[in-house]
């Protein structure tokens, strides 16, 4: 099909698109109006039930913990996905850019990259560990703090060099640990099973409101939670990373 | 408001999607597919906000808070987020695999064999 | 006050949004939506949703620009 003849094509489908999500949005009720009535009772019960304070954490960990444990899976089939798309293929050798001219080295990065390359890390996985764990209390939660924890790697990588970043990350360590963050949601799930309950729900103590381990489960879920997503980013970026510096064609 | 609010999101899906179509290098197309993605997520809070409400955390309030915003809404636009990106890699992943072996990244120029 | 800026915020979003459309190398768009993704925060923050913004900030500013740059030199030194 032509260019020109997929731009008619598209602009036809647009206009009756556009019709449809008119008429659909028009449908709803007027901006700022009401919030369903789930979400009001939610509101309502979930501080006094699980002695948490952020609701959308009890939700996603507790009243909704089924969904986020489908999104969980989702992430790892993605990252999965992309091990296998950017594995080295049969044409290709994977050789550090120091082996290809052995008599030049790469030059050591200035000491103030370095040093704000440190003092950056630091303070990353200081937060990420804390967004993570006070995620029943304030926003934050599992998955924001495991982004956070990831990017501390990626500013190693930035203020150093790969050879540098490599030895934090080895590749099977951090498959290991995604299996073991989404397995360990699995698992803590079973617990509900184990003690008589449904699956996934809240059996250990509750605690009390405002510390930082109330809640049952949501904190445990949100610790194993982190550990899955900061593993996963990692070695995405790992991946993108051995693609860029390592990978080549293979010379004949 | 509510022309402005529910207006935005269907038009940054369909710049989204004008984008997809009319793309000439895999990677813009990518970026142009996460920008539909999002107009998913504003939809979800629209639905969920109340006005003059404040969000569904219930610790340091003030005297008379007033009624909170939809949480279920919010639970489901933050995994999508993060899900988001990770599936934006996975497309990327794909492009730069293409870009190898097709030695091209426009995709008007893609064959479905190769010869 | 809320819905003023709430207006502002939706009206950046679908600026930006387009301009990330219309910047058609991928270099300058990975600019463009570095600062879409900052609108989208603010939207997100603007509607009571901060869970959502803290999201949308780790993301938009860690995670997608790295993969796109990565990708582009890794495409770009293959074609050099």
């Amino acid at each position: 099909m032509s260019r020109r003849a997929r731009l008619v094509f598209f602009a036809a489908a647009a206009a009756a698109l556009a019709a449809t999500l008119g008429a659909g949005l028009a449908g709803l009720p007027s901006f700022g109006s009401q919030i369903t009535s789930y979400a009001r009772m939610l509101n309502e019960l979930a501080p006094r039930q699980r002695h948490v304070t952020d609701v959308v954490s009890a939700i996603s960990f507790d009243y909704r913990g089924i969904d986020t444990l489908f999104e969980e899976f989702i992430l790892l089939g993605a990252v999965t996905g992309i091990s296998v798309l950017l594995r080295p293929l049969s044409d290709e050798t994977r050789q550090l850019a120091q082996d290809k001219a052995p008599d030049r080295t790469i030059p050591p990065p200035s000491p103030a990259v370095w040093l704000l390359a440190v003092l950056l890390s630091s303070l990353l996985v200081l937060t990420g560990i804390e967004t993570a764990t006070h995620g029943q209390l304030t926003p934050g939660g599992g998955f924001q703090g495991g982004v956070i924890l990831a990017s501390a790697l990626y500013v190693v990588y930035l203020g150093t060099n790969y050879v540098t970043v490599e030895r934090f990350q080895p590749a099977p360590l951090l498959e290991a640990t995604d299996g073991v963050g989404a397995f360990g949601y699995v698992f803590i799930g079973l617990l509900g099973l184990l003690a008589g309950a449904d699956f996934l729900s809240n059996v250990v103590g509750l605690g009390v409101t405002g510390n930082l381990i109330s809640g049952g489960t949501i904190p445990l879920l949100n610790l194993v939670v982190g550990v899955e997503v900061a593993a996963s980013f990692a070695i995405l970026a790992s991946e993108f990373l051995d693609q860029t510096a390592v990978i080549r064609p293979r010379r004949r | 408001m509510s022309v402005l609010a529910y207006g935005v999101v269907a038009w940054l899906f369909l710049v989204g999607v004008y984008g997809v179509v009319t793309s000439r290098n895999l990677i813009h197309l990518v970026v142009c597919l996460s920008v539909s993605q999002s107009a998913t997520d504003i939809l979800l809070l629209e639905i969920g906000y109340r006005t003059g409400g404040h969000a569904p955390v219930f610790v340091s309030l003030p005297a008379h808070p007033g009624a909170a915003v939809d949480a279920v809404m919010q639970a489901l636009a933050l995994t999508d987020v993060v899900v988001g990106a990770a599936v934006t890699a996975l497309l990327l992943a794909l492009a730069v695999q293409v870009h190898k072996r097709a030695g091209t990244l426009d995709p008007d120029e893609l064959r479905a064999t190769r010869n | 006050m809320s819905e003023a800026v709430i207006a502002v915020a939706l009206v950046w979003v679908a600026a930006s949004g387009t301009a990330v459309v219309l910047t058609r190398d991928p270099l300058r768009q990975a600019f463009v939506a570095g600062f879409f993704g900052l609108g989208l925060a603010f939207l997100y923050l603007s509607l009571q949703a901060g869970d959502v913004a803290l999201s949308q900030i780790v993301v938009g500013a860690i995670a997608l620009p790295l993969i796109v740059l990565l990708s582009l030199a890794k495409v770009g030194k293959g074609r050099g």
